[in-house]
């Protein structure tokens, strides 16, 4: 029971294919002007960002290690979306769940990474969840819209972190503010090395075992949304609030618990960077994973199968955009920000922008897969 | 600027200079595959009511939308006073004098009556001249048209019936000759819809055109001049109102003969089922809305309650159907006591066997979005034979939902077509279906046919019937008149809150509810006795 047709009666490939394509292509369009304006050649910049994305193992590494937290965080988007609720709050979640991956790898001391890693996914989902929670619980119970308090609570995740970070988990007698290294039995496989044993050549990456994790997660989560009677109350409330509570659904319940797995989902980025990449805990490391995950899920359909294919196409940005500077003197970071701004822009504020004309399309002639209104 | 003054005799339109007010020529619209409307020719003449009738979905609301502005016909013309117009919005539309009065209204309920006719026709930036200017104007017309609104007032304080009246005026204010009434007595009290067809009559007499869309048959032969009746997508009849019958309309509008009667045995009932005893409901600004609500059902009888809308049925039938908590008083479920605070809610109250159809159904009874499927499983879906452990079992689902939808006649029958695209009648039909499938003791249904077709609603009337005979309790809450006294063993009267009277089936005359409707109570309480209207 997945999307169906939309309000509007386009086919699902048209709204979950058709539509993103055409808006990435225009995102690239608009990068090539902006290419050209500053005197570069835009296709040769465009095959410099592909081939650095893809065209190596080690860039191939790079962009999966970046999907793998934008799955995360884009699944978190998702889960709050089918519940109504726009969780901008992403960033702190991701960054307290974070904190409580490194709080429990700290605390195994020298156990192997198997034993750890179902530990160190708790930790990180314990801490997102309760970061989503709070404004989850403050949306059902006070009325204050989740957008704002999601976005607050980003700030005080920031300061708390820099807070904990210098005060209380620094490594002492060091300046700079990060914890103790995990022991190294700790440490999730990357997976070069996991190739290797299989008599794979990669080149180093960060790409880590989160990968399977954010794979497995988008499964469980596609079961959740649309196969259990949770996840069936959670759509019912994101559609239409009074005839869940008609349902006997208590609307406010069912809020704070798509809140809290929201944040929890997004905590899990904790396990990629922190478990599998940093070993240690530091400032900043959700590095504005949690915002582009809206993108993410807004051009993935907040559907698990939609999130895939779009986190590897922003994970190819973030990768291919890193090669660019590296190859274009004249093209600073700053004008990759651009190019990734502008694919935000068109796949995420603007995804609908064409959406009036593919209907007027498809309005001028008639499909065999929609119905007319019940006689 | 204005159109003559004469009355035209039916059939036989004014041989002046425009023969017609308003002239529709072949309108065809679609969209996507659904043909709304075909080929669709109507003329309406000045100074004259004419009706539009025809089921849900018959193209009446694309047409209105068209002549409006809201909708761009694919094909045909538009004749305004015998000259084509081309109308791309509802402003040319009023610069032709055309003019709309919506089921919804569209008024700004923090406004005084005159700002609300000012919007849009400010004039300056200074708006003491404007309204000076305004008020001058609308009391001349509130003159010319026995319309009478106090200018003043916060339209959020006003009646509906007077808010109609604001509607009206202001179409009036920006020089509607041509007025398109959408369902206009659908929130009215009888009293209301009396005055409301005074104005138009004077409507009529000042030589304005008057469009009436409406599915009340009654109020087409009260009022209009010529009646068109359109079924799907297309005019199927046109009549002078004078030389058709209700019964000849209705059959029209379905194309078929329609069983406008609901056939049923003497009722038999059995013990109480669901009692309220002094139920008072305050509401979140602290106004008491049900006032000290009594009541019983029985096994095997309908109970209607009759109110104009907004006079406490909507919190009496929430408040026994869990929805709403009480402040005072007693619920009683098949012999279990409910004290005010206590647990119960919807999910509650179908663990006890109260199945409820509430009055709005897009908003409460199914989720637009879901596939039909989803919808019939709503308030269902924690049931065990819905689930394969943590899995939802959509097979089953699906399979149930064909089978109430063969059952209920549901059409078209895919339990996959999202819920939006069902005619009003079928999500209605489902939603019955799923009430009724888990056999309840005790039906609450609200508003059980408003936007249901005619072939649908005696549908529709005989699962209720059916389900009484079986012995089950039903409470029946209603803005159609005709419907409560069809089915109804018993009628309950509400008005501001209150239930003001009871009548058994037998003593129940329109005159006698419609008077008790408006307050107007022959005595406060109990049963009430004699003939007198």
């Amino acid at each position: 029971m997945s999307a169906g047709t939309g309000p509007d009666n386009l086919p699902w490939w048209a709204t979950g294919v058709l539509l993103p394509v055409i808006n990435v292509v225009l995102a690239l369009v608009v990068s090539a002007l902006v290419i050209l304006a500053i005197g570069e050649d835009p296709l040769g910049a465009m095959w410099t960002m592909v081939q650095g994305a893809l065209g190596t193992s080690e860039g191939l590494g790079y962009t999966l290690y970046y999907a793998t937290s934008l799955i995360f965080t884009a699944l978190a988007v998702a889960v709050a979306f089918h519940g109504g609720l726009f969780n901008i709050g992403g960033e702190g979640q991701a960054y307290l769940g974070g904190l409580g991956v490194g709080l429990v790898c700290l605390a195994v001391g020298d156990m192997p990474w198997y034993l750890v890693l179902p530990l160190s996914v708790l930790g990180g989902a314990a801490f997102g969840a309760m970061w989503g929670a709070i404004p989850g619980y403050l949306q059902a119970y006070r009325g204050s819209h989740v957008v704002i308090t999601t976005i607050m609570f980003n700030f005080i995740a920031s300061s708390l972190m820099v807070y904990l970070m210098v005060n209380v988990l620094i490594r002492p007698g060091q300046m700079s503010p990060e914890s103790e290294q995990f022991a190294p039995a700790t440490f999730l496989p990357l997976v070069q090395d996991m190739a290797a044993a299989v008599g794979i050549q990669m080149n180093p990456s960060p790409l880590n075992f989160s990968l399977f994790l954010a794979l497995a997660t988008c499964v469980l989560v596609w079961a959740f949304i649309w196969h259990t009677r949770w996840g069936f109350a959670l759509r019912t409330v994101g559609a239409n609030e009074n005839a869940a509570r008609y349902a006997g659904i208590d609307p406010k319940k069912v809020i704070i618990l798509a809140m809290a797995l929201s944040g929890a989902l997004a905590g899990l980025l904790g396990v990629n960077e922190i478990h599998g990449v940093q070993h240690r805990l530091l400032l900043n490391f959700p590095a504005g994973m949690g915002f582009t995950g809206i993108a993410v899920a807004l051009m993935g359909r907040n559907h698990p199968a939609g999130i895939v294919p779009a986190a590897i196409l922003f994970g190819m940005l973030y990768q291919g955009g890193t090669e660019l500077i590296f190859d274009y003197p004249s093209i600073s970071r700053e004008l990759v920000v651009v190019i990734q701004g502008v694919v935000i822009l068109f796949a995420g504020a603007l995804e609908h922008m064409f959406r009036p004309a593919l209907v007027r399309f498809f309005a001028t002639k008639p499909t065999a897969t929609t119905k007319p209104a019940g006689a | 600027m204005h159109a003559v003054t004469v009355t035209p005799a039916p059939h036989s339109p004014p041989k002046s200079a425009h023969q017609w007010a308003v002239e529709l020529v072949g309108i065809d619209k679609r969209f996507g595959p659904v043909h709304a409307n075909k080929d669709v020719t109507l003329r309406f003449a000045p100074a004259s009511i004419h009706g539009l009738v025809g089921e849900n979905g018959a193209g009446k609301s694309t047409l209105m939308s068209i002549l409006y502005g809201f909708y761009h016909a694919d094909s045909g013309q538009i004749l305004v006073r015998g000259r084509e117009v081309e109308i791309k919005g509802s402003q040319d539309a009023i610069g032709l004098g055309i003019g709309m009065v919506h089921q919804h209204f569209m008024l700004v309920e923090t406004f005084t009556v005159l700002e609300n006719l000012l919007l849009g026709h400010e004039g300056g930036p200074l708006l003491a001249p404007a309204v000076a200017r305004a008020r001058r104007e609308v009391e001349e017309l509130e003159r010319t048209f026995g319309l009478e609104v106090p200018l003043d007032a916060l339209v959020a304080d006003l009646p509906v019936g007077v808010q109609q009246r604001v509607e009206i005026l202001k179409a009036l204010y920006r020089g509607a000759d041509v007025l398109i009434l959408d369902e206009p007595t659908a929130v009215l009290s009888p009293p209301e819809v009396e005055q409301l067809f005074r104005i138009l009559e004077r409507l009529r007499a000042e030589g304005r055109t008057v469009v009436l869309i409406t599915h009340k048959l009654k109020e087409i032969m009260a009022i209009t001049d010529h009646v068109s009746v359109l079924r799907r997508g297309a005019v199927v009849a046109e009549f002078a109102t004078a030389a058709t019958s209700r019964q000849e309309l209705a059959d029209a509008m379905v194309g078929r003969k329609a069983n406008l009667d609901v056939e049923k045995a003497p009722p038999q009932p059995g013990p109480v089922l669901l009692a309220a005893d002094g139920v008072n409901v305050v509401d979140a600004r602290g106004v008491t809305t049900l006032k000290n609500a009594c009541l019983t059902v029985r096994a095997g009888e309908i109970v209607g309650v009759a109110g104009v809308a907004g006079n406490g049925q909507s919190e009496l039938l929430e408040v026994l159907s869990g929805m709403r908590p009480f402040a005072s008083g007693r619920v009683t479920i098949k012999g279990t006591a409910l004290e005010p605070g206590g647990t119960y809610d919807p999910a509650d109250a179908r663990r006890r066997g109260v199945a409820h159809v509430p009055e709005d159904r897009l908003k409460l009874a199914v989720v637009k979005e879901f596939p039909a499927a989803q919808s019939a499983i709503l308030g269902y879906h924690e049931e065990k034979g819905l689930a394969r452990k943590w899995r939802l079992d959509w097979k089953r689902v699906t399979a149930k939902t064909a089978e109430l939808m063969e059952r209920f006649d549901v059409r078209p029958r895919d339990p996959a077509l999202r819920t939006s695209l069902f005619s009003g009648g079928n999500q209605q039909k489902l939603v019955m279906a799923r009430e009724m499938e888990r056999d309840p003791d005790i039906l609450l249904v609200g508003q059980p046919t408003r936007g249901v077709d005619i072939g649908a609603i005696a549908f529709i009337h005989k699962q209720l019937v059916a389900l009484r005979d079986r012995g089950k309790a039903i409470l029946l809450v209603s803005a159609e008149l005709d419907e409560i006294m069809a089915l109804s063993d018993r009628i309950l009267v509400m008005c501001d809150g209150e239930i003001v009277g009871e009548l058994s089936a037998a003593e129940a005359t329109e005159g006698r509810i419609g008077s008790m409707m408006a307050g107007v109570a022959e005595t406060a309480t109990g049963s009430v006795s004699g003939e007198e209207q």
